[in-house]
């Protein structure tokens, strides 16, 4: 009964977030809220997302390298890590990265927020917590989560060349064209729409976890703990789903 | 003529019964001030008054469309807003006034409470007290004609506490704002309010002028004012 609650609570702000988009540009505060947002997002999250993609891709090439090397294989690995990354690692590894160091931050912001009455004050004042502050940071999210996954993408797959070149004596160059060859646009579109989606999630999941907090705070650290539990665990089936649905 | 009226009104949290058929009135104008022990429903009933709760039984009338002040327990400051933006706030988010008509208003409200020096501090870098003054100015920046105040003098000095009744009572005197004050200081209450109100399981076992409450018969306010007497002491 709870679950069912809290996923029609999720919805509920989901829905609400989605309609009250277009008031982030209405004002000069709500523009700089937003700016604020997509640096804390964005800009923030980079060293982390940096070293994880990084790795991804030296990991996978590695792995993927040594299996290769045993059939002579071993001029396709550019394209093996850059199909791996474009479609499910790099949107999968920076969703994860921005449930664990942003939507856990907005619960607990938000969380904070709830037990102190900021957010109860806001709404005595007339003033809707989902446009003030769950818009700009979802919105945020989504922007940031596709530009993020790119990213990823880009660097993973340098990763990947340099273990390939500097472990495997496949040659930078002709990787980087096996990479570049193999991707194409669907594969790009369904990363960026994962990442998209798995942005909006983070952000509504923890919005919604942040403004239901009870209990001062054990309830916070409740919160944070179930938004980064249930992140984790619908960007696995909703990255299952897309790429089912997508790759049929 | 009273410009708020409970009438039955009961409020459950998950079969703990909290108001309990709770009936008052508050006239226009007055001072009322909410004592009682803890847990009997004395911020609950003025969650009512903003509608942040919703009765299970009974009906809370709030005459005309008056603007409402709220003054939390904990001031409610946004802490990455200066003292100046967190006055500003109601007026910048909920009306269309200019630049310039914001900041005489915000201006006034900070010289109201005292506070014209800390308006560029941030909520971490005020006392106590100093938030809750905040909090007050941000209450009656839209030109409030009721303020409610949780606790507003809870965990601070005495010296602050009675700068805040004295903050509260000009207020109520020089702009006429009807305000209900929900506390557990007793001394406080009887110097600052017109009238009190003893909640006792949920309902008002009296509700009087102050002196007629110093001297009720009623046995639950000679408990209450004993028990006040001796935690005093």
């Amino acid at each position: 009964m709870k679950f069912v609650r809290d996923i029609g609570a999720a919805g509920k702000i989901g829905l609400g977030t989605f309609l009250l988009f277009p008031t982030v540009f209405r004002s000069r505060d709500s523009r700089a809220e937003f700016s604020h947002q997509l640096y804390k997002t964005g800009i923030s999250t980079l060293p982390v997302v940096t070293v994880v993609s990084l790795f991804t891709g030296m990991i996978m090439a590695l792995q993927v390298g040594l299996e290769l090397r045993r059939f002579n294989q071993e001029i396709y690995l550019g394209a093996a890590v850059m199909i791996s990354l474009i479609r499910e690692m790099a949107p999968f590894s920076c969703g994860l990265c921005l449930a664990s160091c942003v939507g856990s931050a907005i619960a607990a912001e938000l969380g904070t927020m709830k037990v102190n009455d900021e957010i109860d004050a806001l709404r005595i004042m007339s003033i809707s917590p989902l446009k003030f502050l769950a818009v700009p940071r979802v919105l945020a999210l989504c922007v940031m989560a596709p530009l993020l996954a790119f990213y990823c993408c880009v660097i993973g797959t340098v990763g990947g060349g340099v273990v390939g070149a500097t472990q495997l004596g496949v040659d930078f160059g002709q990787y980087m064209s096996s990479a570049i060859n193999i991707a194409e646009r669907k594969d790009l579109f369904v990363g960026l729409v994962k990442a998209l989606v798995f942005g909006w999630t983070i952000g509504v999941v923890a919005v919604a976890e942040g403004l239901g907090t009870k209990l001062g705070a054990t309830g916070v650290g409740r919160s944070t703990q179930r938004s980064v539990i249930v992140n984790f665990l619908l960007i696995l089936m909703f990255g299952y789903m897309i790429t089912r649905l997508c790759y049929q | 003529m009273s410009i708020i009226e409970f009438k039955g009104v009961s409020k459950a949290f998950d079969s703990v019964k909290v108001l309990d058929g709770l009936d008052f009135k508050v006239e226009k104008g007055e001072i009322l001030a909410i004592v009682g022990p803890s847990g009997t429903g004395k911020s609950v009933t003025l969650k009512h008054i903003v509608g942040l709760l919703d009765p299970d039984r009974g009906e809370v009338t709030v005459e005309g469309k008056p603007r409402i002040g709220y003054l939390f327990q904990s001031g409610a400051l946004l802490a990455w807003l200066t003292v100046y933006e967190n006055v500003a706030l109601p007026l910048k988010e909920t009306t269309r006034l200019k630049e310039d008509e914001i900041d005489r208003l915000v201006r006034d409200a900070l010289k109201e409470v005292g506070l014209e020096d800390a308006a560029e501090k941030y909520p971490g870098e005020i006392s106590g007290g100093m938030q809750k003054r905040a909090g007050l100015a941000r209450a009656i920046v839209r030109k409030a004609d009721i303020v409610l105040y949780d606790e507003p003098t809870s965990g601070l000095d005495p010296v602050t506490t009675i700068t805040i009744h004295r903050l509260i009572k000009k207020l109520n005197r020089d702009h006429g704002i009807t305000s209900i004050v929900v506390t557990h200081d007793i001394q406080g209450a009887l110097h600052l309010a017109d009238r009190i109100m003893l909640l006792k399981d949920g309902k008002a076992v009296e509700t009087a002028k102050v002196d007629e409450f110093v001297h009720s018969a009623n046995p639950a306010v000679q408990e209450f004012l004993t028990a006040m007497k001796g935690e005093i002491k």
